[in-house]
């Protein structure tokens, strides 16, 4: 087994991530090759994009059968978390079905833009050791125009019109919906976590 | 860099790199650059300058940048925003519009990073704003020039009749000079985030003392 994997799933912008795990001392390496991923000790599905776009490429990668499959600690962020249910409304893109549930669009309103771009503090938090340390007052940088709901993965909400999943855990499948590489030193305490666990 | 830090650790919640000489002299923002400033900051940051096509926009953001900007190559080409956003998402893309009070109603300018080639587009901002969020804008950051580094204030007038056909995030921009000033585009204006440059870098306003007044205000930001 060796290091952190990125998973490149097409979209841009992989590079902040890397420099995020260079920060705490990490090396991350990018792949979208299943040997390489299945090899890893540590996974993070990214994801900038559209969901039925990211399922494509997971899919003719092979990776959409390989990941629902391990058992090392996988980190969804934005909307690879959202990859981790069953379904997106997104394009009705049929997701990896690792946590149960739909993701849905976000209703715009005047007081409520969307896409919800911003920051935002996570209404309670669960004792995990994805969440170990973190201050109840951290502020996490969004921004997404799908949301998942709340459920029994669910660690973390956040509230945007209403409550949303903000972070999620099923063994060792985590999710954050907001960026944690842009989200100052709250950010890189749950990438710390994550490299712990 | 030294400014990109110093934000930073004073509190700014994001960073907006403006190239504003790069549309008017027909380039593109330096990508080693874009990818010095990511590698040491940890808040979002946008990138903004002579930004032409999509594969200009992969590169700044495989740089590191979390959104690029376009505000002169999307009024010569439309189609830019919705290549942009069907390839990156809506939330990768941010329209900036100068815009300025014409006889005619408000106007978007073009190149007005080069006050010799500054020109209106003769497009109406507010059919300009809604065109955008249609082709798939994400963001949009409306700088009103007539008050842009006079510092008497935002255009609350202005960012209101933008505010009333925005269903995406406005950030305010042009005219800070004061607390208060960010305070009243909040609240009377109802924007998202407000913009400033020049108060900030001329330590005119520290942000911190900005974040506790809008706290106190009852506007909520992170501390």
């Amino acid at each position: 087994m060796t290091g952190t994997v990125i998973i490149d799933s097409g979209g841009a912008n992989l590079a902040s991530l890397q420099f995020a795990f260079e920060r705490l001392g990490a090396e991350a390496r990018v792949s979208a090759e299943a040997e390489e991923i299945a090899a890893a000790e540590r996974i993070v599905l990214p994801g900038v994009g559209s969901a039925s776009e990211a399922m494509r490429r997971l899919r003719a990668a092979g990776l959409a059968r390989l990941l629902p499959a391990l058992s090392q600690p996988v980190l969804g962020i934005c909307l690879g978390m959202q990859l981790l249910f069953e379904h997106s409304a997104e394009g009705e893109t049929e997701c990896l079905g690792i946590l149960p549930g739909t993701v849905r669009r976000l209703e715009p309103s005047v007081a409520r833009p969307v896409p919800h771009m911003g920051w935002n503090r996570l209404t309670t938090l669960e004792s995990d050791p994805l969440l170990a340390g973190l201050d109840p007052q951290s502020y996490f940088y969004f921004v997404h125009s799908y949301a998942a709901p709340l459920g029994e993965f669910t660690l973390a909400p956040v509230e945007y019109g209403e409550r949303l999943s903000a972070v999620v855990r099923r063994g060792n499948f985590c999710g954050v919906q907001f960026h944690p590489e842009r989200s100052a030193a709250a950010g890189a305490r749950v990438l710390a976590n994550f490299l712990s666990l | 860099m030294t400014l990109a830090q110093r934000y930073r650790d004073e509190g700014a919640d994001e960073l907006v790199f403006y190239d504003i000489t790069a549309s008017p002299q027909g380039r593109s923002v330096e990508r080693s650059w874009v990818r010095r400033v990511a590698r040491v900051l940890d808040i979002p940051f946008c990138v903004a300058g002579g930004i032409r096509s999509v594969a200009d926009a992969e590169s700044v953001l495989n740089a590191g940048a979390e959104k690029v900007s376009v505000n002169s190559p999307a009024l010569a080409d439309p189609g830019l925003i919705d290549a942009l956003s069907r390839r990156f998402g809506a939330q990768c893309v941010v329209v900036g519009i100068d815009s300025e009070l014409t006889a005619e109603g408000y106007r978007a300018y073009q190149f007005t990073g080069d006050p010799a080639r500054t020109r209106q587009s003769g497009r109406d901002v507010l059919q300009w704003v809604r065109e955008v969020q249609e082709r798939g804008a994400g963001e949009i950051v409306l700088n009103c020039m007539g008050s842009d580094g006079v510092r008497h204030g935002y255009d609350i007038e202005q960012l209101r009749a933008v505010r009333a056909v925005c269903r995406v995030p406005l950030v305010a921009s042009g005219g800070a000079g004061a607390i208060e000033h960010f305070t009243a585009a909040f609240r009377e204006a109802g924007v998202d985030a407000a913009l400033a440059a020049s108060v900030f870098h001329n330590g005119i306003i520290a942000i911190a003392e900005l974040k506790g007044a809008l706290l106190a205000a009852g506007i909520e930001v992170r501390p």
